[in-house]
């Protein structure tokens, strides 16, 4: 087992007669994505607050590389602190400076690099952060949206080594709020930083992060992979996350992972015994290239719609889905059996090609220009179930057989959109 | 017997409740000295770090940015305050003095007026007013929009970044406006009094420059520059700590911060003004 990057050993911390946390312990693993879930006012910036230092523990450990920060000498705390670079809630931007400013600001204040350089860093963060076009603008004038990604590359800009996000995609809608998840994911990637976020977005947060830490009751309850979350059984579960996940997943308007197991299992129930059902995985690729060509938010909308055009083909004919990562769906045929199913799927593929690209771009609010021509590939597989198999085993398989189905064609040419079918 | 007990009981609490009660006076005083206490040598500890860096390499541009806002963009008020003030003092001079035969005098008082008194003192409440309240104002929305968090986080040291430039720049603005106060005011002693009433021009003139020596002009500078001190720390202190205020959170904390720099800072001027000239008398 790898050396946990920070450990909190029963730290606890009072305001007053309020205890905030309560003996937490904890730990946080290099170049990971750790989201801190718990419910509002339950001490999760806090927590964030006691890594950057801008509050102490009254008792316990924070424990860095396995040193604790208070055995720390002056030279080592200043590089342990010039590593992180943290994210505020409100985004603290400074108001009275440009965008331009606020983003060179630690460069400017911090390093000894010359106007050249801190030029060339802050405006390539500048426009992978897809702001050119306010880097003149005062914070005041942009959009919340907006404000998140200065934010983002302010925090960015300095290339640290763990970043601390405080509910970045709070008051965002559901398309902004998953193209700032997916902008920390990229970067997360790209960078290789330790991403340590608080987030109330439930489900969103799961396709980005590799471990969930739960707060609830002052206390940390669980530490573990989204998929570890799945099984895990405490009052938690039920008032924190049942709470916050909603039936629906906001962006796709299909069902949470929790709900469609639920309605899973519930169809299995009600089917006669031997009778076959069958699932369909489905996969988009390429995403990232995709948002390199034309954004994040295309590539949001590419979900959306995908999640859309997925549920009104198959749930015609009885079937019901989820987004099972990323780029990939989930559905249930409960009534069909594998020759229909394929036959729902040639339909499915016929109106994504003459649907897909026109519908995203008009969804798009900043229209992408085609002229390089991109081809984004979709992929599909199905396999039949039984009832005595689990879902994961039965997905698996429909993973197994997944295939390409169709090719969209962003471009100069829609035409050029060409059709693979079984 | 068990209620002979209980009467004593109850008598010795009463009494205790009393000597309590009796206390409670002292025991508000006593906090509030402490807190006085714990304000100033919190005050005089920020006051010391923001001038150990002040002399930060990076310091300069954000100086000069100050004394554009703190001196610069105050001219203006201070020149019409001083020529209005040198009028007024030269009007009611000329009265005072005439009555004895004196009006040739009048150039020697308005100007050692304004020098030694009026001109450091004015030109400290003028400041206070425009600069030191925009200043608190400004510092505490950073304070409570987690700005100077921010700055924290990114290992910039919010005291040299914030208060080292606008305590540098009142130091240096102070003295400069004080002389253009004083310079304008002596001109507007010699309208009311030369062009309006009629005193000669060159008496006027001779005893300005006769009566005037350089210790009346180092004192007035001196003023200007614990005024200066004490203006911009007092300004920058409160809008620094406008989160911790008891009485209120958030934007009422910034507006109470700002009311508390702009009264302490005009008393604490015309406090020291009288502690200063006794010491330099």
């Amino acid at each position: 087992m790898t050396a946990p990057l920070i450990e909190f050993r029963n730290v606890s911390k009072r305001f007053g007669s309020l205890t905030v946390l309560d003996r937490i312990t904890l730990q946080i693993y290099e170049a990971e994505a750790t989201t801190i879930i718990g419910l509002s006012g339950s001490g999760k910036s806090v927590l964030l607050k006691h890594i950057i230092g801008l509050l102490k523990p009254d008792e316990g450990e924070i424990l860095y590389k396995g040193k604790a920060l208070s055995e720390l000498d002056k030279s080592e705390m200043s590089n342990y602190y010039a590593q992180i670079s943290y994210m505020f809630q409100g985004n603290a931007l400074f108001d009275s400076m440009t965008v331009y400013d606020n983003i060179a600001l630690p460069l400017v204040e911090k390093t000894r690099l010359k106007k050249k350089e801190i030029n060339r860093r802050v405006m390539a963060r500048i426009e992978q952060s897809e702001l050119i076009d306010a880097a003149e603008k005062y914070p005041s004038e942009l959009s919340g949206g907006m404000q998140k990604r200065v934010a983002l590359a302010r925090a960015l800009v300095t290339d640290p080594k763990i970043v601390l996000f405080d509910e970045p995609t709070t008051g965002q809608d559901p398309v902004r709020k998953n193209i700032i998840l997916s902008m920390i994911a990229e970067y997360q990637r790209k960078f290789g930083f330790t991403a340590i976020m608080v987030s109330h977005a439930i489900p969103d947060v799961y396709f980005i992060s590799n471990r969930i830490l739960a707060l609830y009751d002052h206390k940390i309850v669980f530490q573990g992979t989204p998929e570890e979350l799945e099984d895990f059984e405490h009052p938690f579960k039920e008032e924190v996350i049942h709470s916050l996940e909603g039936l629906k997943e906001e962006l796709t308007g299909l069902y949470s992972r929790r709900q469609f197991k639920i309605r899973y299992y519930n169809e299995l129930k009600r089917k006669p015994f031997q009778e076959p059902y069958v699932i369909a995985v489905f996969s988009i690729l390429d995403l990232e290239l995709l948002s390199e060509h034309f954004g994040h938010e295309t590539v949001q909308v590419m979900i959306r719609c995908m999640g859309r055009y997925i549920d009104d083909h198959f749930g015609s004919a009885g079937g019901f889905s989820n987004r099972y990562g990323t780029n990939e769906f989930v559905t249930m045929l409960p009534y069909s059996d594998l020759a229909e199913a394929e036959e729902i799927l040639n339909n499915f593929v016929e109106d994504i090609q003459n649907r897909g690209v026109r519908d995203i771009c008009e969804m798009t609010q900043e229209q992408p220009s085609f002229e390089d021509g991109f081809t984004l590939i979709v992929m599909a597989g199905l396999e039949q179930g039984q009832q005595d198999t689990t879902i994961d085993a039965v997905v698996n398989s429909a993973r197994n057989n997944i295939r390409e189905i169709a090719r969209l064609r962003f471009g100069k040419s829609e035409a050029g959109n060409e059709k693979i079918s079984s | 017997m068990t209620s002979v007990t209980e009467k004593k009981e109850r008598t010795g609490k009463a009494q205790t409740t009393l000597l309590l009660k009796l206390a409670n006076p002292f025991a508000a005083f006593g906090r509030g000295v402490i807190n006085i206490i714990n304000d100033l040598g919190a005050a005089a500890v920020f006051l010391l770090l923001a001038f150990i860096k002040i002399f930060h390499p990076k310091q300069l541009p954000k100086i000069i940015q100050q004394v554009y806002f703190i001196g610069a963009r105050s001219v203006t008020i201070v020149i019409l305050v001083g020529l209005f003030t040198g009028m007024v003092l030269g009007l009611q001079s000329y009265y005072a003095l005439v009555k004895f035969g004196a009006e040739g005098a009048l150039g020697t008082l308005v100007a050692l007026s304004l020098i030694r008194e009026l001109g450091p003192v004015l030109t400290a409440l003028m400041i206070t007013a425009r600069a030191g309240s925009a200043i608190t104002a400004e510092i505490g929305i950073l304070r409570i929009s987690e700005q100077i968090d921010a700055l924290y986080t990114m290992q910039i040291d919010p005291v040299r970044f914030l208060v080292s430039p606008r305590i540098m720049a009142s130091l240096i603005s102070f003295p400069l406006l004080t002389a253009i106060f004083d310079l304008i005011g002596i001109l507007g002693g010699y309208l009311s009094g030369v062009v309006l009433l009629g005193v000669n021009a060159g008496t006027y003139y001779y005893r300005v420059q006769s009566s005037v020596e350089m210790k009346d002009i180092t004192d007035g500078f001196i003023k200007a520059i614990v005024f200066a001190v004490i203006v911009s720390m007092i300004s920058c202190f409160q809008g620094y700590f406008a989160h911790m205020r008891k009485e209120s959170h958030g934007a009422k904390a910034v507006g109470y911060a700002t009311t508390s720099a702009v009264v302490l800072s005009s008393v604490l001027v015309l406090v020291s003004d009288y502690i200063v000239t006794s010491l330099l008398l």
